[in-house]
């Protein structure tokens, strides 16, 4: 078993790497027998370096939830390779390292708590890969500190609120000690502070403990501090870079039915007044400085 | 009218009893419905409902409370006492027509009753004082030898506590399902008792398409944080018997013989 695992691990050094992968989902009839099929990845090339945090955007029927679901072999690429962690994906052997290695956060909180009191839906995934019990109480102890939620370990899920279960969730997935975590639109239920709070939450887990974050979104300001993007439309991959060279490109991203951050947007449309900013900034803080400059430059 | 449904209540206070180990809470509640059936006489009932009130006092359970539960219990009592009031053969104390009142019938009607109440508090002190949790990781353990016949114990825990953690969800569920067919002019109060049952087809309908979208995202969730069965799991806080529990099945064992013995003598004299 181990000795295989290295041989199928030789392959690469990154945390995900994808090579020209394709999925197909099968339309089927009564009888199981398959009528037709539906493209949902196409051709997907794609680098993911341990410790990165990546950023997917993309509008809806993209594709980009279909890649998580790759990722963490709940689907198997139906063409090309997925290596997660150097493990192919497609390998049924080596099913629960890939999801060892890559854990996943769902949108809907209520959908992915399990038991009934905070810290043991946190122990439930050591739990599964059979940890003594000393150490499951000891790392429950530590993620639910890492997402600030300790304090609420003797709760029950259904008295929190959505972004503090989705916090939940993530320690959930950290106890589990992955290399990677992949986040399928962790804030698309939440309000605003809910939303701050776990973007928060995601942004130290990547500085803080090294573990490579793929988040799949589609708000923009939850982009602009990831170190690469990738957009996703008509299941294929169609811009990638930094959020910066990103942005830069609004109108393409128009086309592809995405908005750019607020922020760019009034800058491009202060710009377009005649006023000289430049084209790539990204948050307030930038906006206010250039602006300041501007203001000291006229007088 | 959702919000009665009393399954699994747990009444929270810090007690004796509710420290006790959960697997000792479930047979001791299974050897009480034992005993009330071996003694059929009213002394043996007194020594029983005697032995109940010390572990409700103990529990620190409110007795109103516990008696709240009997309410849900009135109509099976009444419908059983009626029956064993008239169907008793015997001799006759009242004469109403064809039917007739016996003194055996009286006799074990009221036997009847109170063996009814002492089993529902018996068994309800149990769920008043064990949580779901506890509760289900108990009947896990209880359950256990069912295994070697292919019995799949683990996964019916897992299911029974999913089953717990979702009744408050599915029920908030159903309130916004409700106030949603109301606000588009759907009438739920009104009307014959066909015509309301009718009108809750629309609250079904779009529950069950809900829960089963929510089950499907759960088995993904379980999938992705490697559940694959009871086989190989650990937990977090393995169920330990404490030198209490150990008191506990000592007092328990006591009063089954003491019990046993004592219907042997009822019977006999």
């Amino acid at each position: 078993m181990e000795s295989k695992k290295k041989e199928l691990m030789a392959n690469t050094t990154n945390m995900i790497e994808a090579r020209n992968m394709s999925f197909d989902y099968f339309k089927r009839d009564e009888n199981g027998e398959i009528t037709g099929k539906e493209r949902a990845l196409d051709g997907i090339d794609l680098e993911v370096k341990h410790g990165q945090f990546i950023a997917i955007l993309g509008s809806n029927g993209s594709g980009k939830s279909t890649l998580a679901k790759n990722i963490n072999a709940i689907l198997n690429p139906s063409e090309g390779t997925l290596y997660v962690d150097g493990i192919d994906v497609s390998n049924d052997e080596l099913i629960w390292d890939v999801r060892k290695s890559a854990g996943m956060v769902f949108q809907n909180p209520d959908n992915q708590i399990i038991a009934s009191v905070v810290e043991e839906d946190v122990a439930f995934g050591p739990e599964n890969m059979g940890i003594s019990p000393k150490d499951i109480i000891k790392r429950v102890e530590e993620c639910l500190k890492a997402v600030g939620m300790f304090k609420f370990r003797k709760a029950s899920p259904n008295h929190l609120s959505g972004g503090q279960k989705q916090r939940i969730a993530i320690a959930g997935i950290m106890a589990m000690k992955p290399k990677c975590i992949v986040l399928d639109e962790p804030t698309a239920m939440l309000d605003p502070s809910g939303r701050r709070d776990v973007i928060k939450t995601i942004t130290k887990l990547n500085k803080e403990e090294g573990i490579t974050i793929l988040l799949i979104t589609h708000y923009m300001d939850e982009v602009v501090n990831a170190d690469k993007v990738f957009v996703m439309a008509d299941h294929k991959i169609k811009m990638q870079g930094t959020p910066r060279e990103i942005f830069e490109n609004a109108k393409e991203l128009e086309e592809l039915k995405l908005d750019v951050p607020y922020v760019t947007r009034l800058a491009v449309a202060l710009r377009d007044e005649g006023i000289e900013l430049p084209a790539d900034i990204l948050t307030r803080e930038e906006l206010v400085a250039e602006i300041m400059k501007v203001k000291a430059k006229q007088q | 009218m959702l919000r009665d449904i009393t399954i699994g209540q747990y009444y929270s206070v810090d007690s004796i009893i509710h420290r006790l180990d959960p697997r000792i809470k479930i047979i001791g509640s299974i050897i009480y419905i034992i005993s009330l059936f071996v003694v059929g006489k009213w002394q043996g009932y007194l020594v029983a409902a005697f032995f109940l009130m010390i572990m409700i006092k103990l529990s620190k359970v409110p007795f109103k409370y516990m008696v709240k539960g009997l309410k849900s219990i009135v109509m099976i009592m009444m419908i059983t006492v009626i029956f064993n009031l008239f169907l008793t053969k015997g001799d006759a104390l009242v004469t109403l027509g064809p039917l007739k009142i016996t003194m055996q019938g009286v006799q074990v009607a009221i036997n009847m009753a109170v063996r009814l109440v002492l089993l529902v508090l018996g068994s309800s002190l149990m769920t008043y004082t064990t949580t779901p949790n506890a509760l289900t990781d108990g009947l896990e353990r209880v359950f256990a030898p069912l295994k070697v016949i292919k019995v799949p114990v683990n996964d019916m825990a897992m299911m029974m506590s999913i089953a717990l953690r979702f009744i408050p969800i599915l029920m908030d569920e159903t309130d916004k399902i409700i106030k949603a067919q109301q606000a588009r002019g759907a009438d739920f109060e009104t009307g014959s008792f066909m015509k309301r049952a009718k009108a809750m087809v629309p609250i079904l309908i779009p529950l069950f398409v809900s829960a089963f979208k929510r089950a499907n995202d759960l088995a993904m969730a379980m999938e992705a944080r490697c559940y694959r069965g009871g086989d190989g799991r650990t937990r977090m806080r393995p169920l330990k018997y404490k030198k209490r529990d150990y008191v506990a099945w000592v007092i328990l064992i006591t009063y089954l013989i003491g019990m046993i013995i004592l219907g042997q003598i009822l019977r006999s004299i």
